[in-house]
């Protein structure tokens, strides 16, 4: 009684959740059979733990922007760029002059909190345009996402920039307590942001007026504020996720992570978010990603090219649209 | 309403300016060699992006074209090569019809599923892409291979002149394709019932369907129509700079849909029109390609590029503003 009560909390009311667990399964089953010697190895799924969670944050912050009907496509340019930013930051003052680790640490602590800086004000600049300016998400995000991307090639001048501390790759590649530092990252983000939409006055405001803008609005709710809100989340989620992208690939360059975005992007309509608006878990998100780690993985060992791999993310959009579509119009 | 409020004209001062401004910070600008070539440049950009408007004016939005264009040029020349085949008509024909095939499964998502079209095109465009460089190949298919016939044809001039020291340049006949393909969509969009229900399914799709239009009907002919015309454009393109690189056009989309709502179009549909898209397509080529006339590095091209589109939209969404909601 007690754990079909829990179990129905957690699954929520709608039978998104399953269908994803069942997803999941297969895709882990169908892996598992095509590879049997290769798949299901620690090391598989340990540097699974270590790519996944850039993605995922990504994904989130784009739910988040979905929440409300709209989209964010600057993301990766703001992940790009917030780790040029530091990326520069450590170039000027810490090559050429051996400095004790505390100094570095302090270092790497104000590259941090540069690079989260920038990604909050990237989803200020997102924030005023669509909820002041009232551009359109899908244009304003288009237009800044050129603009961060573009501030990145200005400073890095087209190639990547390396050399960064090691405090600052132990984001990326390192281990606490036997588990990557960059999934452990993932784990707190995403119930920081998970307790912030479901417990917090700014998150059930979100999903209200996902719902319906025009009844939020008759209702008193301050939309324009709240939309201005979840630009700078996504902001500094997509930030995090340049912090964390860096430091695994000890190097940050303009146009790293291109595929990312129609990644984010699935994985966010995978999980449940309806990107018209109103619904939208980290759950189902996190659930989604899991899947799609799996998929790529399982390809990869199998050899798959690059584009091959692609190309399936792109089908599993198209199949997924699909098969949302027909569970709706089942009710 | 009057000539001063429309917004192409509008658009046509600031261009006007921009190109006082340009010319009086370098006046190499006004040379017929720099115009020439900024007039050529407008031709690929400026049929996709007929394509563009349309599907903007029905109320939707297309990111797929640009692998439409690569897939529909890779293809045709491919298959030249392989058949030995020498001619131009039909390779463009069929150019053509791997656009519009590719946009009817656009159009079938989107209408079947009720599937925002910013999602189902990264999807297909992805997909599209991916099939492409994962089974046709991603080797560049360069001059030597190039079938000979396309080449001579791009080159056609309509003017061809000698410069001061003594290279050739001349203006390419195939902005008179262009030019054609955007009088035939005016036409076909200001004066035919067809035409007038894309405008009606932009601006209130349930009114549009229930006055009678067959909004499914519109609906594939918009997608197929801007599918068909990247891929044109896409061959076009291979033909006029000699070789074929499947990886081709990525990200092009960007300047593409920049150009087209800087010539007015809204993105909510039902408003836009082809002498304002004309007037944008020149507007962005112009400034990208005279960054370097006026000495500023090309690092700073995509920044410049996003400004455009944030500056465009700022202005048509405070034109089309709304109270409350």
């Amino acid at each position: 009684m007690q754990n079909s009560s829990i179990a129905k909390r957690i699954l929520g009311q709608d039978r998104n959740i399953l269908q994803l667990l069942v997803i999941t399964v297969l895709v882990f089953a169908l892996m598992s059979y095509l590879n049997p010697d290769k798949f299901l190895r620690y090391y598989n799924f340990e540097s699974i733990t270590y790519i996944m969670p850039e993605l995922g944050i990504l994904a989130i912050a784009m739910m988040i922007a979905m929440l409300t009907g709209g989209i964010d496509l600057s993301v990766v340019g703001i992940a790009n760029l917030a780790g040029i930013l530091a990326g520069v930051f450590f170039h000027s003052v810490i090559i050429g002059t051996s400095q004790s680790t505390g100094m570095v640490l302090l270092y790497t602590g104000i590259g941090v909190l540069m690079a989260l800086g920038i990604g909050l004000l990237a989803g200020v600049l997102n924030g005023f345009l669509i909820s002041k300016l009232r551009i359109t998400p899908i244009l304003a995000t288009l237009g800044t996402g050129q603009i961060f991307t573009g501030l990145a090639v200005v400073l890095t001048g087209g190639p990547a920039i390396v050399g960064f501390p090691d405090a600052w790759n132990f984001i990326g590649n390192g281990k606490i307590l036997g588990i990557a530092t960059p999934f452990i990252l993932f784990v707190v983000v995403a119930g920081a942001v998970a307790i912030l939409l479901t417990r917090t006055t700014l998150g059930v405001n979100l999903m209200l007026i996902g719902t319906n803008p025009r009844a939020a609005i008759f209702a008193g709710l301050r939309k324009d504020r709240m939309i201005f809100y979840s630009y700078m989340m996504t902001g500094l989620l997509a930030a995090i996720a340049g912090v964390i992208l860096s430091g695994r690939t000890n190097a940050a360059k303009s146009d790293y992570g291109a595929s990312y975005l129609l990644q984010a992007i699935l994985i966010a309509v995978l999980g449940g978010t309806n990107p018209a608006g109103g619904k939208g878990r980290v759950l189902g998100v996190s659930i989604a990603l899991i899947a799609l780690m799996l998929l790529s993985s399982g390809f990869q060992i199998l050899r798959f090219s690059n584009h091959l791999i692609d190309f399936i993310w792109g089908g599993f959009l198209l199949l997924v649209i699909a098969l949302n579509a027909f569970r709706n119009s089942d009710r | 309403m009057t000539l001063f409020r429309r917004s192409e004209f509008i658009i046509a001062c600031i261009l006007f300016a921009a190109m006082i401004i340009i010319g009086l910070i370098n006046p190499a600008f006004w040379s017929l060699d720099n115009l020439f070539g900024l007039l050529r440049s407008n031709v690929i950009i400026g049929i996709m992006a007929l394509g563009v408007l349309v599907v903007m004016i029905s109320g939707g939005i297309d990111v797929s074209f640009t692998a439409f264009a690569a897939a529909a040029m890779y293809l045709t020349i491919k298959l030249m090569i392989y058949t030995g085949y020498e001619g131009v008509f039909l390779p463009f024909v069929a150019a053509t019809l791997i656009g519009l095939f590719l946009g009817a499964f656009n159009a079938f998502f989107i209408h079947t599923f009720r599937m925002i079209p910013l999602i189902v095109t990264l999807g297909t465009g992805s997909v599209v892409r991916g099939l492409l460089l994962g089974l046709v190949g991603t080797s560049v298919i360069n001059i030597d291979k190039m079938p000979q016939q396309l080449i001579a044809f791009a080159k056609t001039d309509l003017v061809s002149l000698t410069s001061a020291t003594g290279t050739n340049f001349g203006l390419t006949a195939m902005i008179l394709i262009y030019l054609g393909l955007a009088l035939v969509t005016h036409l076909f969009l200001t004066y035919t019932m067809a035409g007038r229900s894309i405008f009606a399914l932009g601006g209130a799709p349930e009114a549009a369907s229930r006055v009678g239009f067959n909004t499914r009907r519109t609906l594939f002919f918009v997608y197929c129509f801007a599918g068909a015309l990247a891929g044109f454009a896409g061959l076009l393109h291979g033909s006029m700079i000699w070789l074929a690189n499947p990886r081709d056009f990525a990200g092009l989309e960007l300047d593409v849909i920049a150009a087209v709502v800087l010539g007015g179009a809204s993105i909510f549909g039902g408003r836009g029109s082809v002498i304002g898209t004309l007037l944008g397509v020149f507007m962005l080529v112009m400034v990208k390609n005279s960054l370097i006339i006026m000495k500023v590095d090309t690092t700073w091209q995509r920044v410049v590029v996003g400004l455009i589109i944030i500056v465009a939209t700022a202005l048509t969404a405070w034109r089309d503003r709304k109270k409350l909601v």
